[in-house]
């Protein structure tokens, strides 16, 4: 499945965080998943919420620079092995991953991996192959 | 006293009058006769290299500028047929565009006599071992110290800069007795030192002569205690000459002008009006005695004040230049490195992942080493999920104002509409150095 994420730039000084989910907050958005990206001198907040078109346009009136995009999700066991089966099966098939991340329904026992691929088509194909949604 | 040319360095206020006024009534003719953008400045105002009778007419001539310099590039403010240049010299400008100074044969022997009286009045004589790590180059600073070390008679070591290990090797295997380089290389220079456990004695360092960059009197005591050495200020600037122009010996004022070549006045930054002795002004040069290049009231842009009395320390009758106390323009000088904000500006705008008009300059000294970050709004359309995407263009920035600049940045890329828009300049610049 596609799922929707909204990546936010993040200046590397103090704060700057905290006024992002203040900004999320204030507008009654709650996060779902949360994950930065951070080299030396910048960060990338990438990020799920419970609505990610209001959580868009709040955080840009609020001077913030974002972009939404989709991601593959994909539900796996939360067991050993979940994720090897499914990244041998993209390996294999030759797509790349620019970034993965993960988080987990602590009610159901899965795991939900996101990822980031050039060929979104294809991964979608493998994965289906694969019986996995 | 260890004059290199006594006659000269404790000439009376009469006979250097005298001498000023002679070179000056030449040097008004040859610029009139040889170089089109004088005689044209002066025709609009009237003035005739005749209406010039003595060095106190010299307030009548028109200012030169870097503008000047730049309008004219590369060549057209030379006063010489070009088969009689024999060097050129060049340093940043403004947009990217040098300047441009071309030597005569007789140009570098004048420069050489103030490099040698420069490293006299540190003290130095031809019993001396001079090492010099300023740049061998284009700038002015390497070759200028070098031929007035060599006129001097001293030994002269050319180590130009880099490699600081083994420059501390040949400071050693070499035993010189003297040191040229930036005040901030200096230091940089005692901290290696220290880091390798190798001990000011095991040097014979006992001078040091210190430019390119503005430097403060902590910093001074600082690099004298911990190289176990005097320290001393050189000024000069490429486009009067380089190194050499006027030197410190000691005195709290000042330093000494060599004003028999480079004439020295002092003037009001808003009205341009000379101002007196002990008056705070822009420090203006006329080279009197330049053949390749002469320049008439060359604004430095450089803040200063003159005192015309005979130094106290070191009995030389030559006029007393302020250490240099600020600019009237936005340059910035790091690492001995002229800096123009439109530089950085001109940068940035021809990078499309940058707003290039919204900008910020932060300068700082950390351990004594000059440091420049530049913030910059990223534009909107290039952000994504993707940090490299992003990076890329951190880098991009980077390599370009590298090879802009000649000196390394650190650059930050901010929020688009997050830096305060500017009113005027210099808001966009943060000199948080004290000097």
């Amino acid at each position: 499945m596609l799922v929707n994420q909204i990546a936010v730039f993040l200046e590397n000084r103090a704060g700057r965080l905290q006024a992002l989910a203040k900004t999320l907050s204030d507008a009654k958005v709650d996060l779902v998943s949360l994950n930065i990206a951070d080299t030396s001198d910048f960060g990338i907040v990438r990020m799920i919420t419970s609505d990610n078109k209001k959580a868009e346009s709040a955080l840009k009136l609020a001077g913030f620079t974002v972009k939404s995009n989709d991601l593959i999700g994909i539900e796996v066991e939360d067991v050993p092995g979940g994720l090897t089966n499914i990244l041998l099966g993209l390996s294999e098939e030759g797509v790349d991953i620019e970034y993965l991340y993960s988080f987990a329904h602590t009610k159901e026992k899965k795991a939900i991996i996101l990822f980031k691929t050039s060929d979104v088509e294809k991964a979608l194909a493998i994965l289906k192959k694969h019986n996995i949604n | 006293m260890n004059y290199f040319n006594e006659k000269i360095e404790t000439m009376s206020r009469e006979d250097m009058k005298a001498l000023q006024s002679e070179r000056l009534i030449d040097l008004v003719k040859r610029v009139y006769d040889n170089v089109p953008y004088y005689r044209a400045k002066m025709d609009k105002i009237n003035l005739k290299p005749s209406d010039i009778k003595s060095i106190d007419d010299i307030s009548k001539l028109p200012f030169t500028t870097k503008q000047d310099l730049r309008a004219n590039y590369p060549f057209g403010l030379f006063a010489v047929p070009k088969k009689e240049i024999v060097r050129l010299h060049a340093s940043s400008g403004t947009t990217g565009k040098l300047t441009v100074v071309g030597y005569t044969k007789r140009d570098l022997e004048d420069w050489a006599e103030c490099g040698a009286r420069s490293l006299a009045i540190a003290g130095c004589t031809n019993d001396d071992v001079v090492h010099i790590s300023y740049g061998y180059g284009l700038f002015t600073g390497g070759l200028g110290m070098h031929y007035g070390s060599e006129r001097l008679g001293a030994m002269t070591i050319p180590v130009s800069t880099g490699n600081t290990m083994r420059q501390i090797m040949l400071l050693r295997d070499f035993a010189a007795t003297t040191i040229c380089c930036t005040p901030s290389y200096a230091i940089f220079l005692a901290e290696e030192m220290e880091k390798a456990n190798i001990k000011p004695s095991e040097l014979s360092l006992k001078i040091g002569v210190f430019g390119a960059e503005p430097w403060s009197d902590s910093m001074r005591i600082e690099i004298e205690k911990r190289l176990n050495i005097k320290a001393y200020d050189i000024y000069g600037l490429s486009e009067i000459s380089g190194p050499g122009v006027s030197m410190g010996c000691g005195d709290k004022f000042g330093l000494h002008v060599m004003e028999d070549y480079f004439y020295p006045e002092i003037v009001d930054v808003d009205t341009l009006e000379p101002l007196g002795d002990n008056e705070k002004g822009e420090l203006v040069f006329t080279t009197l005695n330049k053949q390749g290049i002469p320049l008439i009231r060359y604004r430095t842009r450089d803040i200063s004040e003159l005192k015309h009395e005979t130094c106290p320390v070191c009995g030389r009758t030559l006029v007393r230049m302020k250490r240099v106390q600020g600019r009237s323009d936005d340059m910035l000088i790091i690492r001995g490195v002229n800096v123009f904000p439109s530089q950085i500006e001109t940068v940035l705008l021809g990078i499309s992942g940058v707003i290039g008009s919204h900008y910020k300059i932060i300068v700082d000294r950390i351990g004594n080493l000059d440091v420049i970050e530049i913030q910059v709004e990223m534009s909107e359309a290039i952000f994504s999920d993707e940090v490299k995407s992003v990076e890329k263009v951190r880098k991009d920035v980077e390599h370009d104002m590298q090879s802009m600049l000649g000196i390394a940045a650190k650059i930050t890329l901010v929020s688009p509409n997050s830096l305060p828009l500017s009113e005027g300049k210099t808001a966009r610049i943060e000199d948080k150095r004290k000097i």
